[in-house]
């Protein structure tokens, strides 16, 4: 709307008493982003790697996530595929198209159907390789990009993320620093979507009874591959 | 949304005769109340966390404009499109104008406090556009017709039944036949019949918990994941976002984030935080092609140069709302406008005027509650009373109180007089009522004996039975 | 601030507060007994008569003020103000303040009383550090936190540390003991409905406690309390907690004519 920004931003201005000082205020406020403040961290995650694992998976686990773990890559199709069996789930997986899992040797069981790209609204299962895990709070993270789609974290009813031990982190501002380092492009601030996923889609509207999979993945289920060494 | 906060006697008498109300309230104690309470012990760094949380709050206001304008910066190079809106209208102007470029026909929304104060589905609705919340709870009340009860469980006054009885005078192409007892039945129904409106909007707006700065990044929290199915599938993404959701850095986003679920349901996180920057990237596999942030104004920035400044704190986690003893006994809709409970008796004078809400500040007991579990630290209940002083100034008060304290006052300044007129008052009332030591009624006090006794004074005042000659009884 | 001990006598005054004065005297002389148990005997400045919170809190603020000055005249002088009743104290040491710019010589005297005013028994427990009190009482006393006191003082402990030291005494936690009664000044007649939903679910979270005597440190509430038990026809037997530690049970209860 034309002169409704200047209106505001003079208005704020008149308010906060600030029209001397703006360029100390701005220089102040980019020296900040620069450098920003380290906040308080809890210190339930100054922990050692295994007890961060443990700690991922029961934060993870009270909020009906489900997690296993594997120790290596190549075991990857064998596990999907038991946890398709034992919820009674289809065989046919949409998954990414990121590096991770496109060295996945599906084909290696014949009973799995793998198909990848965005979800489409009749895909029941999608397999997505996460960003970052974050042991704090049993959360993964996961970004969008040209391998991969967004809608995979969100139309199927079952959504299995699969978290390599190596991208485990203690806190969300360890994800955001490895994130702004490796995993934006350099024109970018950040990638078009971060997800933060703790748990599966839920809702408690109907009489404040807690109840799963309204409109995102009924089910979460996250493998952990070893890959630590 | 039209305020009837001027209505709040009525309907807060309205309300205390709903029985499924006062059962739905009922719930929210042993939901969300305890919830919070375990999530607060949980981490000793829970109190720390809420001190930090007003301070990068108090930063960001002091330096609004700023972060502002780096954020406009910041979005723009990702490309995105920021506009500045000043009121409603300037809103409602802008997304129709956007919805109209895409040739829409149907909306998509998140949860939006921003979106009610605007009344935005009235308005696309009137200018052909369909409007469809996709939040559970928002659905439930759009189908009722009714406004949100709470800030982040607009449905929480409705039972199950009262869905039932939604769902079927609504979706009216299913089998009349089938089931909807249970809460699964009701989730399923509402996934399959939303599922479908996702996939076919155009447009998809939703609101705004945060924004930052740093990255020219918008953020919203569910736990649904119907945010996210808004702002992915269709062509365009509008976020509506108020002045006073910027934060400086993905730093300070993170902190704020760490008391918000655990504040408004006992969450550590919420199942979805999602940070929305821009539209898709040009090799995206999804995403949406256009992204719009509108930054509206609508009396916030007036509010930053009053006593009521603080209230721009508040990150709408709705605890102040769950452990209020008034909320809790009339319930979201009785405040009459978008935000309901203390915050909303704060927040609403300021932006609606204190002339048309003027109950909402006096209907407190200024017990404190909400204050101490403010994850950035408002202090309500003197802002209260900062609109109480407004009440009186401009004569808003109601005359039999503002007599009262008139008089009150008289006596009070001239303690001689007040102890001789307290005297024969006591003298009086001793006169043959008070038998039982408690009075059933007595002039004057109808509002106090329809519920109650009114216990008997002693009869006589500590000073007439010589309490003020107690410094000379002293010995040695 | 002068550290208080028997050896240097101070000069402390009681403000007896309005609903203590006029409602039930038996309260101002039970904190004149408990702190002359303690060596110490204080002196009521006769000026006395309301802290001038009904005023503040229906956002009369020149009232409010005058009063204000009036309270801070009157107790001019005194090393210790002393008050049984959370809600006034409040007034006095966190409100008081507010009501002048910061600067004026007002603001500085409204600072310095509300540092020397205490509510009763936080001034027998945190200033005096008296621990135990000597008496027997066989009530079966449930204690109701009322707000300012609670969140505006800090008082929790205090009264549940001096009534544990009473002998036969039981002390029962009910769960609305931190929650509004609904008494809120004005707003129980203003809002008199809600006030009414309020203090009922109080009745209904206490009756079930099986107490036999309900303890407070705010008259307010507990004539609120007291007038909705009488109502339901409850044989709980409401008092002010320092009647109780001061042994000044002859008295009826509040809303009984004998007990």
């Amino acid at each position: 709307m034309k002169g409704a920004r200047a209106e505001i931003l003079g208005k704020i201005k008149a308010s906060l008493g600030t029209i001397q000082d703006n360029v100390a205020r701005e220089q102040a406020a980019h020296m900040r982003i620069a450098h920003p403040p380290r906040h308080v961290i809890p210190k339930r995650t100054q922990i050692g790697k295994s007890a961060l694992l443990n700690l991922f998976r029961e934060m993870a686990e009270e909020v009906a996530a489900t997690t296993s773990q594997i120790d290596c890559l190549k075991k990857l199709p064998a596990e999907v595929a038991n946890y398709l069996a034992q919820h009674n789930l289809p065989t046919q997986l949409k998954t990414d198209t990121n590096s991770l899992l496109a060295n996945v040797d599906w084909g290696a069981l014949a009973t799995l159907e793998v198909r990848c790209g965005k979800a489409e609204n009749h895909d029941h299962v999608s397999v997505t390789a996460a960003f970052a895990g974050v042991a704090e709070t049993g959360t993964v993270v996961l970004t969008s990009g040209v391998t991969n789609p967004t809608t995979l974290n969100f139309l199927p009813e079952n959504h299995i993320v699969v978290l390599p031990t190596s991208r485990l982190y203690r806190t969300y501002e360890d994800v955001w620093e490895i994130l702004r380092k490796t995993g934006t492009q350099s024109d970018e601030t950040l990638p078009r979507t971060v997800n933060w996923i703790t748990g599966p889609s839920r809702t408690g509207d109907i009489e404040q009874t807690m109840q799963l999979g309204i409109h995102g993945p009924r089910r979460l289920h996250l493998i952990l591959v070893n890959d630590d060494g | 949304m039209q305020p009837t906060s001027s209505a709040f006697i009525t309907n807060a008498r309205k309300a205390l005769s709903d029985v499924t109300l006062q059962e739905a309230l009922k719930r929210l104690q042993t939901g969300f109340v305890e919830s919070r309470t375990r999530a607060a012990a949980r981490i000793p760094e829970f109190e720390a966390l809420c001190d930090q949380a007003r301070d990068i709050k108090d930063h960001v206001l002091a330096n609004l404009d700023v972060y502002l304008e780096i954020f406009e910066a910041q979005c723009k190079t990702q490309g995105g499109n920021v506009h500045w809106c000043r009121d409603t209208d300037e809103v409602r102007q802008t997304v129709l104008k956007i919805c109209q470029a895409t040739k829409a026909k149907t909306v998509t929304k998140g949860k939006s406090m921003i979106g009610e104060e605007i009344a935005i589905n009235e308005y696309l609705e009137a200018n052909g556009i369909r409007a469809i919340e996709t939040d559970l709870g928002e659905y439930i009340i759009q189908l009722r017709n009714e406004a949100p009860s709470h800030i982040i469980a607009p449905a929480t006054h409705v039972s199950k039944q009262q869905v039932a009885d939604a769902f079927r005078s609504t979706h009216t192409k299913l089998n009349p036949e089938r089931r909807l007892t249970e809460p699964d039945d009701l989730l399923s129904e509402a996934r399959a019949t939303l599922r479908s409106q996702f996939l076919n909007a155009d447009v998809g707006i939703t609101g705004a918990n945060f924004l930052v700065a740093e990255t020219g990044t918008s953020v919203i929290v569910t736990n649904e994941g119907n945010g996210d199915l808004t702002q992915i599938l269709p062509r365009v993404h509008i976020v509506l976002a108020s002045l006073e959701k910027v934060v400086p850095t993905l730093a300070d986003v993170t902190a704020l984030l760490r008391v918000l679920a655990r504040s408004a349901t006992g969450q550590e996180m919420s199942s979805y935080t999602t940070f929305s920057t821009g539209p898709k990237r040009a090799a995206d596999a999804d995403g949406p092609d256009e992204y719009h942030v509108i930054l509206l104004d609508n009396g916030r920035c007036k509010l930053l140069n009053t006593e009521f400044k603080e209230i721009l704190r508040c990150i709408r986690c709705g605890a102040c709302l769950n452990h209020c003893p008034v909320y809790n006994a009339i319930g979201g809709h009785a405040y009459g406008w978008v935000y309901p409970g203390p915050m909303g008796s704060v927040l609403s004078p300021g932006l609606i005027g204190i002339e048309n809400t003027k109950h909402l500040p006096q209907a407190s007991t200024l017990c404190g509650k909400c204050e101490e579990v403010c994850p950035v630290r408002i202090p309500l209940p003197n802002l209260l009373r900062n609109w109480r002083f407004h009440v009186h100034d401009q004569n808003l008060m109601d005359w039999k109180t503002n007599w009262g304290i008139k008089i009150w006052a008289y006596f009070a300044k001239r303690s001689k007089l007040y102890q001789f007129v307290t005297r024969y008052t006591l003298a009086i009332l001793a006169l043959g009522f008070g038998r039982k030591g408690r009075y059933k009624d007595l002039p004057f006090s109808k509002a106090w004996t329809r519920n109650r006794d009114i216990p008997a004074p002693q009869g006589k005042t500590f000073m007439d039975q010589g309490g003020n000659k107690i410094s000379e009884r002293r010995t040695s | 601030m002068a550290k208080p001990s028997p050896a240097h006598p101070l000069k402390i005054a009681l403000f007896v507060t309005c609903l203590v004065d006029f409602f039930r005297p038996s309260v101002g002389f039970a904190a004149v007994k408990l702190l002359k148990n303690a060596g110490y005997h204080v002196i009521v400045p006769e000026a006395q008569t309301c802290c001038g919170q009904p005023a503040y809190n229906s956002g009369d603020h020149n009232n409010a003020v005058q009063i204000a000055c009036q309270v801070i005249e009157t107790f001019e002088g005194y090393d210790y103000v002393v008050a049984p009743s959370g809600s006034c104290v409040s007034m006095i040491k966190e409100h008081y303040p507010r009501l002048f710019d910061g600067t004026s010589d007002w603001s500085k005297k409204a600072i310095n009383l509300a540092d020397r005013t205490y509510e009763l028994l936080s001034f027998l427990v945190d200033v005096l550090g008296i621990k135990k009190i000597s008496g027997k009482n066989l009530a079966k006393a449930a204690y109701h936190d009322s707000c300012s006191g609670l969140r505006e003082l800090g008082i929790k402990m205090q009264p549940r540390l001096l009534l544990s030291s009473i002998e036969g005494l039981k002390i029962i936690e009910y769960d609305g003991a931190e929650t509004c009664c609904g008494f809120g000044g004005t707003f129980c007649v203003k809002y008199s409905d809600i006030s009414n939903k309020i203090l009922t679910s109080r009745i209904h979270q206490l009756l079930p406690t099986q107490a036999d005597t309900l303890l407070g440190g705010d008259l307010g509430c507990l004539i609120n309390l007291a007038g909705k038990l009488k109502r339901e026809g409850s044989p709980i037997q409401v008092r002010h907690v320092a009647e109780v530690l001061a042994g000044l049970t002859d008295y009826p209860a509040i809303g009984n004519l004998k007990d």
